[in-house]
């Protein structure tokens, strides 16, 4: 659905007197399959928006190309215009028009007759749950309310992409969990979408699969899962009393699950596992086997922070 | 086609946006009014008119096309708020006509000011002002080609500049010269050599001399003509200039 290839874009800045350019996209290469959510995740300033603009043709690569539904981005834009939707990270709608006058205006802007741009806008704001304020100026409207406007907005010509730029920042958690929803049910419909976040959380339950951007780069993609598998397996931890830990890692030492033993300083061990569902048993049998008595035991899933901290070394909760 | 459908969708937006604000209404009609009542009486004696009808011959276009040339180019500040709120970058990424962003709010601006050009004209009838009808609609496609070009040029500059700060000291340094050298308050008749020399070069100065011809009743001067094609020409200028501005990146 969009395939890309060394998409690039640099800025140029004025600070004070100096010019200094900044390269916020350096070569991006992106496949993104028909009905996947596509998620990007990175840091502030990471390029994502400059790389979401390019590709809904606000702003032209300065090298690089893109296919978008089937339309060359750089030969002819007019053609992604018709088969993509785009909502703004910072807002779309104007305080002073009604949620329906937005979605009808937008739904003509894409060449939709009067009638048709209405029964649309009737539709949209039922599946957006906004019929109750449709009539009220934008500036009454809650964050979240405001944002599913924008959403409404942004698919209301049934385009065959959706592009939404950080689509929950600045909801509660409510007002997020029903985002999530509105988004799997635009895949449902079969709608490809590719939003942008920085929370380790969506990428990781709302994302088919995930491309991680750091400074302009895509740094790793694939799905959430396989991002985790391939940077170590799952960890255990094994409370015990710190008497018992020398024979507990004695026991443990060696065998074939377990790909590395540590002692915790407290007492107890972690032990690096390729998979912590199968392993957790064979360790509960061995322990007992040798009379030890275990306190606890946890299984942690490396996140998807662990991701980023080994391909860029810093952790993307810090940055 | 299209093109003419997507302006009339813009402006129609527009229009809508506008009459819902009873405050512009209300300052559009109530300034100039102001002028027409408080300043205009000053100016038989002042201009040494026969007849205050007379001074309003020469004053009432003056004020029309004043109002035309500011309200134009302010026009950008509400520009700057719609970027702002993302609405252009939200029109930009539909089909829609990039000519028609610009011209659908354009015309809107023509429109208002087209308004309170009548609501002038009819009070100054209640003054003894006469006008043939044919001239006067002259007139008013002289001021519509003027705010069409202020009103563009002042979105052009508003996207190249984006930001209010930017755009307010720059408007006010092109909007003073260019009313002190149109003769628009007072007819550069009674000045030096020098000044006119310099007013030549300012087509506002020659939209003014045009209307004031056609309110005189003088539709055969030469004025008309040249005041009517050189503001058509700075109008197409300003359009496709600010056009492009619309259809380049924005941000
Ligand atoms: N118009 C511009 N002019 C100059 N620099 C820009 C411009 N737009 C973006 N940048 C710079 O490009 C880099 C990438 O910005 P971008 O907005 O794409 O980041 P982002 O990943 O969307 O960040 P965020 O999570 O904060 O939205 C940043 O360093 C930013 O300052
Ligand atoms: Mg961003």
């Amino acid at each position: 659905m969009i395939e890309t290839r060394g998409l690039r874009k640099s800025f140029r800045s004025r600070a004070g007197r100096e010019t200094k350019t900044v390269d916020a996209v350096r070569g991006v290469d992106l496949d993104v399959a028909k009905g996947e959510i596509f998620g990007f995740l990175g840091p502030n300033g990471a390029g994502k928006t400059t790389t979401l603009r390019m590709l809904a043709t606000l702003i032209e690569p300065d090298g690089g190309e893109a296919t978008i539904a089937g339309a060359d981005l750089r030969k002819d834009p007019a053609e992604v215009r018709r088969r993509i939707g785009y909502v703004p990270q910072g807002g779309s709608t104007w305080d002073e028009s009604t949620a329906r006058e937005e979605l009808v205006l937008h739904a003509r802007m894409y060449g939709i007759n009067k009638a048709d741009a209405q029964r649309r806008a009737a539709r949209a704001l039922d599946a957006f749950q906004l019929t109750e304020y449709a009539d009220r100026k934008c500036k009454t409207y809650s964050g979240g309310q405001r944002r599913r406007v924008e959403i409404a907005l942004g698919i209301i010509h049934e385009p065959k992409i959706v592009f939404l730029d950080e689509p929950t920042t600045g909801l509660d958690p409510q007002s997020r969990a029903h985002m999530w929803d509105e988004i799997r049910r635009l895949r449902a419909d079969g709608m490809t979408v590719f939003i942008t976040t920085h929370y380790l959380d969506e990428a990781d339950a709302l994302c088919d699969r995930i491309a991680i951007m750091d400074n302009g780069e895509v740094v790793a993609e694939g799905t959430p899962t396989e991002l985790k598998r391939e940077i170590s397996g799952d960890v255990v931890l094994v409370g015990l009393d710190l008497a018992a830990t020398p024979q507990a890692a004695q026991t443990l030492d060696g065998e074939p699950y377990v790909n590395k033993l540590e002692t915790v300083d407290e007492g107890g061990l972690r032990l690096y596992v390729d998979e912590g569902a199968t392993a957790i048993p064979q360790v509960l049998r061995r322990l007992d086997h040798a009379g030890l008595e275990l306190r606890s035991i946890e299984l942690h899933r490396p996140s998807l922070d662990d991701v980023f901290l080994t391909k860029t070394g810093r952790s993307l909760r810090e940055s | 086609m299209k093109f003419a459908r997507d302006t009339w969708l813009i402006f129609q937006r527009q229009i809508q946006l506008l009459l819902r604000n009873p405050v512009w209404v209300f300052v559009g009609v109530f300034q100039p009014v102001m002028y027409l009542l408080l300043f205009a009486p000053l100016l038989k004696p002042a201009l040494n008119a026969p007849t205050q009808a007379a001074a309003y011959k020469i004053f009432v276009p003056g004020l029309l096309v004043l109002l035309a040339i500011f309200g134009g180019l302010f026009q950008g500040f509400g520009l700057i708020a719609e970027l702002r709120a993302g609405v252009i970058e939200r029109s930009r990424v539909t089909p829609i006509s990039r000519l028609a962003l610009l011209l659908g709010r354009s015309l809107r601006d023509v429109v208002s000011l087209l308004v309170q050009a009548v609501i002038i004209t009819l009070l100054a009838l209640i003054f003894d002002l006469r006008v043939f009808i044919g001239d006067l609609l002259l007139a008013y496609l002289m001021l519509a080609l003027i705010a069409l070009m202020t009103s563009a040029v002042s979105y052009g500059v508003a996207l190249k500049v984006k930001s209010e700060d930017a755009l307010a000291p720059l408007m006010n340094t092109v909007a003073q010269p260019v009313l002190l050298l149109s003769g628009i308050l007072l007819p550069l008749t009674f000045a030096p050599g020098w000044l006119q020399g310099i007013a030549n070069w300012n087509p506002f100065s020659w939209a003014v001399d045009g209307t004031r011809a056609l309110f005189a009743g003088d539709l055969g001067s030469d004025k008309v003509w040249q005041g009517l094609s050189i503001t058509a020409v700075l109008a197409a200028l300003g359009v496709y200039w600010a056009a492009r501005q619309f259809a380049r990146s924005v941000r």
